[in-house]
């Protein structure tokens, strides 16, 4: 897995810290990608015991309006065509506003006009039933009401499960992907500096062994010339140790520059 | 009386019979009991099988609407109303064009009120009521304002003496629609109520209670439904009060200065046949006050029968077999709409 699971690079210092800064970035932004995302949960949550609550309380509205219809038909017989072919201005007005919840804009439905009967409707069922049609009409613009705000709960759910659905693909993306790809990425580039560090160590013990081994036989074949230039002299235990000892100075540093 | 009752049983005996064999078919209590028991709109359809209305609404696809059964149900009565108008001499004919002048006023304040608006008027019309309808109905097409409405079309029908008295052009073009429709049928009333007097007999008698209750029944609920009303000055709802009934003159004065439903209470305490309505109800005088009204009337009509040699038979059954529809649709919206603790509140009419 390590080996597919990395990106493509040069395992190089550079890359490392680079890396590392983009780890640091994707930690950052993957908390705050999941504080957005319960955010918008919890937002989620209320509006759903919202509509919850808003869509048994529609029902019992509905139904009650329905019925005043009905109780007003009874009393002022068909009345709809009157009403219908009396429209002129609308008398509810639906705005619809934006609400930012977490960059996210929620549009918000609400009722603007006032729901004032207009004229020519105040007096429908002037001679019989007024009442009754007033009280459905009265029902019904609470029934509308109720529309309204179950309307902008309704939108407000859809857009927020969209965008949780989105946040929290991005913050499992973060999660899964992209930050144990960029982790992979650490580890192969350090493991393969360590390898590099480890080869020149080792090329450089191999030089330095052959180095040695190269004075040895230096040193070797130099005594064998000495003892074979010295055999005549008498004096040669006194000069030898004087000699050997300035020599193994020099032999010394010299293996220390090597070293370095 | 009895030369007077000969000729009528000679011209209209045979339409009086058929129209008691009619009322026959008024739901029973026990009808109602029955359509109370059902479920749903397919068992009233066949509880109602079993009544007078029998097949009335074969053919209609299921699933059943209200809206159906009350078209069917008037469809029924028309149907009926007809058969017998197109049989009814003179003067039966003309009290039966007069029972149709009411529908007839609803229709044209419609067709107005779509001109108005520039509405497509020939679409209106099948939406008008069908006792309603009168011959020019079929020239509407080429009515495109007001002035043309009323020149081409109303001038010929009926209506157009109420037209004449109460409206000028301009009130038809500004006029509140309302306003109009009950100036129209301010006119009709006082009129039908002198022509069932001229009529004389049993037929004055009869109607006369009908019409005085039905003008009382105007006068209260635009009164009541006015209030607070930016559209009708108090002095314009005097204008709309019928000149006939109980209240007229002196209670129809009152009511015009009053300001809430306890003033007209109190006006109508002195009456002693509208003193009960408001008593029954307590706190929610209005609703029950519109239902001691149409009790009332149910008890009128029911009256009607009691009573021979006279044509308010006629407008008693109409207005009876419309109550029934009403309670029919009632009984239907209560079963359709779950609401079966409501479904008592109708009035039973036999």
């Amino acid at each position: 897995m390590s080996g597919k699971n990395r990106l493509n690079i040069f395992p190089t210092r550079m890359a490392l810290t680079n890396m590392k800064s983009k780890l640091k970035g994707a930690i950052t932004g993957h908390s705050l990608l999941k504080k957005k995302s319960d955010a918008l949960t919890i937002r989620f949550r209320k509006i759903l015991a919202n509509i919850v609550e808003n869509k048994q309380m529609m029902g019992a509205t509905m139904r009650e309006a329905s019925f005043s219809l009905a109780a007003a038909k009874y009393a002022a017989g068909e009345f709809s065509n009157s009403v219908i072919e009396n429209v002129t201005n609308p008398t509810i007005v639906v705005k619809m506003q934006t609400e930012n919840v977490a960059g996210v804009h929620l549009p918000t439905f609400e009722k603007v006009s006032e729901s004032a009967v207009s004229n020519s409707q105040e007096l429908t069922g002037l001679s019989k039933g007024g009442q009754q049609i007033g009280k459905s009409r009265e029902s019904h613009v609470k029934a509308l009401e109720a529309l309204i705000v179950l309307a902008s709960l309704q939108t407000a759910f859809i857009t927020l499960d969209e965008v949780i659905k989105i946040t929290n693909r991005r913050v499992n993306a973060i999660e899964f992907v992209v930050k144990p790809r960029l982790e992979n990425t650490i580890n192969y580039i350090i493991t393969e500096l360590d390898e590099s560090e480890r080869e020149e160590f080792y090329r450089l013990k191999k030089v330095q062994g052959k180095k040695k081994k190269d004075l040895k036989a230096k040193e070797a074949a130099k005594s064998e010339l000495l003892l074979q230039q010295n055999t005549p002299t008498v004096a040669t235990p006194t000069s030898k140790p004087a000699h050997k000892v300035k020599s193994m100075i020099e032999d010394e540093q010299e293996e220390e520059l090597i070293y370095e | 009386m009895g030369f007077f009752s000969t000729r009528k049983h000679g011209n209209d005996g045979y339409l009086e019979g058929l129209l008691r064999g009619f009322r026959k078919g008024i739901l029973t209590a026990a009808d109602y009991a029955n359509l109370r028991q059902c479920d749903n709109l397919e068992d009233m359809k066949l509880h109602l099988s079993q009544t007078d209305y029998g097949d009335f609404l074969a053919g209609e696809p299921s699933p059943l609407h209200t809206t159906t059964i009350a078209e069917k149900a008037t469809q029924k009565l028309v149907n009926e109303f007809m058969h017998i108008r197109n049989q009814a001499v003179e003067p039966l004919a003309t009290f039966m064009d007069y029972i149709c002048y009411g529908y007839m006023i609803d229709n044209v304040v419609l067709l107005i009120t779509g001109t108005l608006h520039e509405r497509d008027v020939s679409e209106l019309v099948d939406k008008c009521h069908p006792l309603g309808m009168f011959k020019s109905m079929a020239t509407l097409s080429v009515v495109h304002n007001v002035a043309d409405l009323y020149n081409m079309v109303l001038i010929d029908t009926p209506l157009a003496p109420y037209v004449q008295e109460c409206l000028s052009e301009d009130d038809l073009d500004e006029m509140n629609i309302e306003i109009i429709r009950n100036t129209l049928y301010k006119a009709y009333l006082e009129d039908f109520y002198h022509y069932v007097n001229e009529l004389g007999g049993q037929t004055s008698l009869i109607m006369n209670d009908i019409l005085k209750f039905e003008a009382d029944r105007r006068s209260i609920n635009i009164t009541i439904n006015s209030f607070g009303s930016t559209e009708l000055t108090k002095d314009d709802r005097e204008k709309l009060y019928p000149a006939i009934g109980l209240l007229y003159p002196e209670g129809t004065a009152k009511l015009s200065k009053a300001e809430d439903v306890d003033t007209v209470r109190s006006i109508l305490e002195v009456y002693s046949s509208y003193k009960s309505f408001f008593s029954e109800g307590g706190v929610s005088a209005e609703t029950s006050l519109e239902d001691s009204f149409f009790k009332h009337e149910v008890q009128l009509n029911r009256m009607a029968f009691e009573d021979q040699f006279g044509y308010g038979v006629f407008y008693a059954y109409v207005k009876l077999r419309e109550q029934e529809i009403r309670n029919i649709v009632w009984i239907a919206e209560c079963i359709s709409q779950n609401m079966k603790q409501k479904i008592d509140q109708f009035i039973p009419i036999f």
